[in-house]
């Protein structure tokens, strides 16, 4: 999933400052469930907006909505009567979800209430980490499920740096050094021959950024 | 003229490597004053580059700064700042002017330097550094392009034998042998019961790569203290500590170098490896007593 964290509250009052009217678009998917762009969060940003705003002698009309999945097209067009009263859109989305909705609705400014983080996955409650890089070139089944391209804070392809102690990474003791974790992996498999492998440098042509993937069927 | 670094790792001599840092800046005085203490008292002399992520004078500058004043340098390339195409642009460029020796480093991570925003690059490893400059002397580019001219190093690597877990590090010392190196310097070495256990399998592994031991100088308790908490893959002997702790105060830093000469005259005269490289780290003028120290 991707995982985004919502902006600082005077951030965003700072990007809307001088409008009277906005609307407040959460998603149902991916920030939804990493709690920082769904129904509840939109619901709690709006009343901070109209509170700070009130505070300042300024009001703000808000307007809130959130659907299932703002890097749509079509479930974005389903907003067209909603945008049609505002002056400016906040969006609650991931990146890709604040283009969608800038490129349906060309006319009117969309401002990004989130900062989109990472593809990752939940460590525990409330805690989110990343474990793709969306690298375009997976080698997961040659390192036990462990992404060193992400998980090694320097994404090193040959094993670890130096920086290890007690298993942990120099970068910040509190995270897991990959290498150390890929060795235990695959130790438990019987498969080190593989760590001894020589892997040469990444190809960073397999995603030519931006991205593009075309369905074989389409 | 210095003696060629590959012929002194052939030799079979007790071999004896030294460093410089490159200051922040373009006051050079200090480390040219460090290159002519050194020169003829060690066997080549490596330069750091952007140490611990710090931005400095450059390593390349610093090696051809050296071989102007008689010495043999050793440049030292991370893969932290240069993508595949500067990294191996270096490599000709030191070729070319007379530079004969890389040491191939992953480098230290951005975060702990001085420009913690910095984009880290990280585009090869050190094992894949190590296969690129055995494939430019090879007369290829790493695209598979052939070049005009060819470079011919003599190459090594860095390990820390006192890495935790060490089973990892012992595979990525490995890669790097297959890789093709003449030698290895390690992460500095305390724990000389533990070192032996590196070098013994090290030797099983290869006999031909030369092994020089990481000499850092302690200059108090309170660095050695510092040291294990701190530093990935350093480990000092509590011993060692209360040794530090005893002198009198104001006396760490020559028990520091006692005991850093001490542990060099005793891998030279238990042949435990193949030699030292002593990192001075802003202390260099000091190394001469350090070799004292130890006999040399």
């Amino acid at each position: 999933m991707i995982v985004a964290e919502r902006k600082p509250l005077e951030e965003i009052k700072e990007m809307i400052a001088g409008y009277k009217r906005i609307l407040i678009v959460g998603c149902g998917t991916c920030v939804t469930i990493c709690w920082a762009g769904g129904e509840k969060e939109v619901g709690i940003l709006s009343s901070q907006l109209r509170l700070a705003f009130g505070k300042d002698g300024n009001e703000l009309l808000t307007s809130e909505v959130t659907i299932e999945r703002q890097c749509e097209r079509e479930m974005v067009e389903e907003l067209r009567d909603k945008v049609q009263e505002v002056e400016a859109i906040l969006s609650l989305g991931c990146g890709a979800g604040v283009q969608t909705i800038a490129e349906v609705f060309e006319e009117t400014p969309v401002y990004p209430a989130l900062n989109t983080k990472f593809v990752g996955m939940p460590e525990r409650e409330g805690v989110w980490v990343e474990t793709c890089r969306a690298c375009g070139d997976c080698l997961l089944g040659e390192t036990g499920g462990i992404c060193p391209v992400v998980r090694c804070a320097k994404g090193l392809l040959n094993g670890p740096c130096g920086g290890t102690k007690r298993g942990k990474c120099e970068v910040d003791p509190e995270k897991d050094c990959a290498w150390t974790l890929i060795y235990r992996r695959l130790e438990k498999q019987g498969r080190l021959d593989l760590m001894r492998k020589y892997y040469p440098p990444r190809n960073f042509q397999a995603v030519t950024r931006p991205g593009k993937v075309e369905a074989l069927q389409a | 003229m210095a003696i060629p670094f590959r012929e002194v790792l052939n030799s079979g001599k007790f071999v004896i490597t030294g460093e410089v840092g490159p200051p922040k800046g373009t006051n050079l005085e200090k480390m040219i004053h460090h290159i002519d203490l050194l020169k003829e008292r060690v066997d080549a002399l490596n330069v750091t580059d952007n140490q611990s992520s710090v931005m400095r004078f450059p390593s390349l500058g610093t090696c051809l700064l050296i071989k102007e004043h008689g010495g043999e340098p050793v440049f030292q390339m991370t893969c932290r700042d240069r993508n595949r195409l500067a990294l191996q642009a270096d490599l000709l460029f030191a070729y070319a002017r007379g530079i004969r020796n890389v040491l191939c480093l992953t480098g230290d991570s951005i975060t702990v330097g001085d420009h913690k925003e910095a984009k880290a690059v990280f585009d090869l490893d050190s094992v894949q550094l190590l296969h690129t400059v055995h494939t430019l002397e090879s007369g290829w580019d790493i695209a598979g392009n052939e070049l005009d001219g060819a470079v011919e190093f003599c190459v090594g690597a860095c390990v820390t034998p006192d890495a935790d877990p060490i089973e990892p590090q012992l595979i990525k010392f490995e890669k790097k042998v297959q890789a093709g190196i003449q030698f290895c310097q390690t992460q500095a070495i305390y724990d000389l019961d533990n070192f032996r256990k590196f070098m013994e399998y090290a030797r099983k592994l290869d006999k031909n790569t030369k092994i020089l031991a990481g000499i850092v100088l302690l200059v108090g308790a309170r660095m050695a203290r510092f040291m294990n908490e701190s530093v990935p893959g350093i480990y000092v002997p509590e011993e060692l500590i209360d040794e530090l702790a005893s002198a009198p105060k104001g006396k760490g830093l020559e028990k520091g170098i006692e005991i850093a000469g001490r542990l060099i005259r005793q891998i030279k005269e238990q042949a435990i490896c193949d030699g030292v490289h002593i990192m001075a780290i802003g202390r260099e003028e000091l190394v001469p007593e350090i070799l004292a120290a130890a006999g040399l």
